[in-house]
């Protein structure tokens, strides 16, 4: 187990440094310098030289990304162009609403897409089990911000059951729960599909399995197999599956922090590429990467803590 | 002509196929022939007549500026059928020769790309979309960047697998001690055999390139005004949306109808030619 999570923790750091040396890449080899890009067309060009200065961009290529390398490693970003403030507490203080946004759509492709995946596989070649199929698809297709300004436009401006703006007052949980609310569901609904389908696709397998037929041949009633020994193997799939739609769910989480006015990381990035602040924008996606992986990263050593195969095989 | 017809009627027995199917042609119908479906110029403003219903003059009614949405819809559908066609073509290329030297070349360098797709992946694709227009500023270009940047890591990997399968087979041996160079055993004998998959996985990705140019057209990243696209009637619809719904629901039916049809297509596509790949 050991040096499985050493090899998995080694290539995870591999990852995240090449990702490192990408994001370097195409900010140093797209036209366009980052201090003109933040000063904008109508500065002089002394203010530029200044501002280059300032952000070590006359220094050699390699100094500055052995610099950008070593200052994200130690958790410096850099500084934000407007108010100074370090970039890295910047994102952090934003990162709490999206993973609240997150987990909320976890919540609900979990709620939803494990018992239509379960009802799918027992009632298999119903038309239970097709309309759940076509659904599945169906959610997974369209996009998230399409979601987002549908439920907005039908739950908040039109029925005005749940509140259409922001995160909620702070320090009032009911309050930031019904905010939550629909800006989550527009970011789980595509993940119910997912779920939904690869629970019914590993029941199916399940429910063929020996121990499944020994347990129905010594009587238990359906609901005792079907929930208790056959998902709980069934759902192994799921942890992985989550995994990477934590990243998709990062970018839907972008739209709805934005259709909603919510704070967030997405609204950051949004807000900065609007006042030009370049630094802001590298450091969140530097931070949402490192996210991801780490992420990912969980849902192996989860795998491989309750699955020896999965551990012999890396 | 029948070599042709056979798949089309596989298609067209599973009725999710049929609806896949019916529906892609009508978006391609009316992308392509907007200018005799309106008469309307997409572009025209006409404050007069902002914020209208529809009507037998404005099908789907007309936006903040007036202009008519029915022609604005046909519009946008060209250009996110244009940049669905030319990016996907764009990362099938350069997928497929990234994975051919993967897979054939040695295994120092397979191991590194691989390491470059995993961190390509590992970018969330709004915040590598994001970064990107800030340093390129908004347009079509910036869009169909991220589209193939987000896509080929995947349809590389596809082909690298399916190489590394075919590498050691008797008759690429055989071809190799005939003395054939490597480009001609990757274009002769590997390509023909690993390029099926990739075809029918690149179908399904339409709809997600269709996702992403309507998404970065909606924050502003995308096509710039006037140039009317599904996103950007969609962010219009959001900015007055409590004015009127008929913005929105002109901007958001499309995008659903178009990802619904690709995505039924695809999977009876998929189901119908190569059930193997279910499940990717």
């Amino acid at each position: 187990m050991l040096s499985y999570f050493i090899k998995r923790l080694g290539l995870a750091a591999a990852i995240v440094s090449v990702a490192m040396f990408l994001l370097f890449c195409m900010i140093y080899l797209i036209p366009g310098d980052p201090a003109s890009v933040a000063l904008g067309p109508r500065a002089t060009e002394e203010m530029r030289a200044a501002l280059r200065e300032k952000m070590g961009l006359n220094q050699p290529v390699l100094v500055q990304f052995w610099n950008f390398y070593i200052g994200a490693w130690t958790g410096d970003l850099g500084d934000e162009v407007l108010s100074g403030r370090p970039v890295t507490t910047v994102v952090l203080e934003q990162l709490p609403y999206t993973l609240a946004l997150i987990v909320g759509g976890i919540t609900w492709s979990v709620a939803l897409g494990i018992p239509l995946g379960c009802w799918a596989a027992v009632s298999r070649g119903s038309w239970a089990d097709r309309v759940v199929g076509i659904l599945s698809v169906a959610v997974i297709a369209v996009p998230s911000f399409v979601i987002a300004i549908y439920a907005l436009l039908i739950f908040a401006v039109e029925l005005r059951w749940l509140p259409a703006i922001g995160a909620g007052e702070p320090g009032n949980l009911g309050d930031q729960l019904t905010h939550l609310i629909l800006p989550s569901l527009a970011v789980g609904l595509g993940w119910v599909g997912y779920i939904a389908r690869m629970v019914r696709a590993s029941m199916l397998e399940v429910l063929e399995a020996s121990h499944i037929r020994t347990a129905r041949a010594f009587g238990l009633p359906d609901r005792t197999i079907t929930y208790r020994y056959a998902l709980s193997i069934a759902i192994l799939p799921t942890v992985t599956l989550l995994g990477v739609g934590i990243g998709q769910m990062l970018s839907s989480a972008v739209f709805a922090e934005i259709v909603f006015a919510r704070p967030g990381v997405g609204k950051l990035v949004y807000d900065a590429i609007l006042t030009r602040n370049f630094p802001i924008v590298t450091g969140t996606v530097l931070i949402t990467t490192v996210l991801f992986v780490l992420l990912n990263l969980l849902a192996d050593l989860i795998i491989g803590a309750l699955d020896p195969r999965v551990r012999s095989s890396f | 002509m029948a070599e042709l017809w056979r798949p089309i009627r596989k298609i067209l027995r599973e009725p999710l196929g049929a609806l896949g199917l019916f529906l892609v042609l009508f978006v391609i119908f009316g992308a392509v022939f907007a200018d005799l479906l309106t008469s309307w110029d997409p572009t025209k403003i006409n404050p007069r007549d902002r914020f209208q219903g529809p009507s037998t003059q404005h099908l789907m009614g007309t936006d903040q500026l007036g202009r008519d949405l029915f022609a604005r819809v046909l519009h946008g559908g060209r250009i996110a059928l244009f940049v669905a066609l030319v990016s996907t073509a764009v990362s099938l290329v350069i997928g497929i020769v990234l994975g051919l030297i993967a897979g054939y070349g040695p295994r120092w360098l397979d191991n590194l790309m691989i390491l470059l797709f995993d961190a390509m992946k590992s970018f969330p694709t709004v915040m590598l979309a994001l970064a990107l227009v800030t340093l390129m500023g908004p347009s079509l270009t910036a869009v169909m960047v991220v589209v193939v940047l987000v896509t080929v890591p995947g349809y590389a990997r596809i082909i690298r697998t399916q190489t590394i399968a075919l590498k050691t087979s008797e008759y690429v041996t055989a071809a190799q001690s005939m003395g054939a160079s490597s480009a001609r055993i990757l274009r002769v004998h590997i390509l023909p055999n690993v390029i099926g998959p990739l075809v029918i996985l690149a179908s399904m990705d339409i709809p997600v390139v269709i996702g992403i140019e309507a998404g970065m057209s909606f924050l502003g990243l995308g096509v710039r005004p006037p140039t009317p696209s599904w996103g950007s009637i969609l962010n219009d619809g959001f900015t007055n949306i409590r004015d009127t719904a008929w913005i929105a629901i002109a901007g958001g039916v499309p995008i659903i109808i178009t990802t619904l049809g690709f995505t039924f297509l695809g999977e009876t596509l998929r189901d119908v030619f190569d059930p193997r790949l279910k499940g990717r």
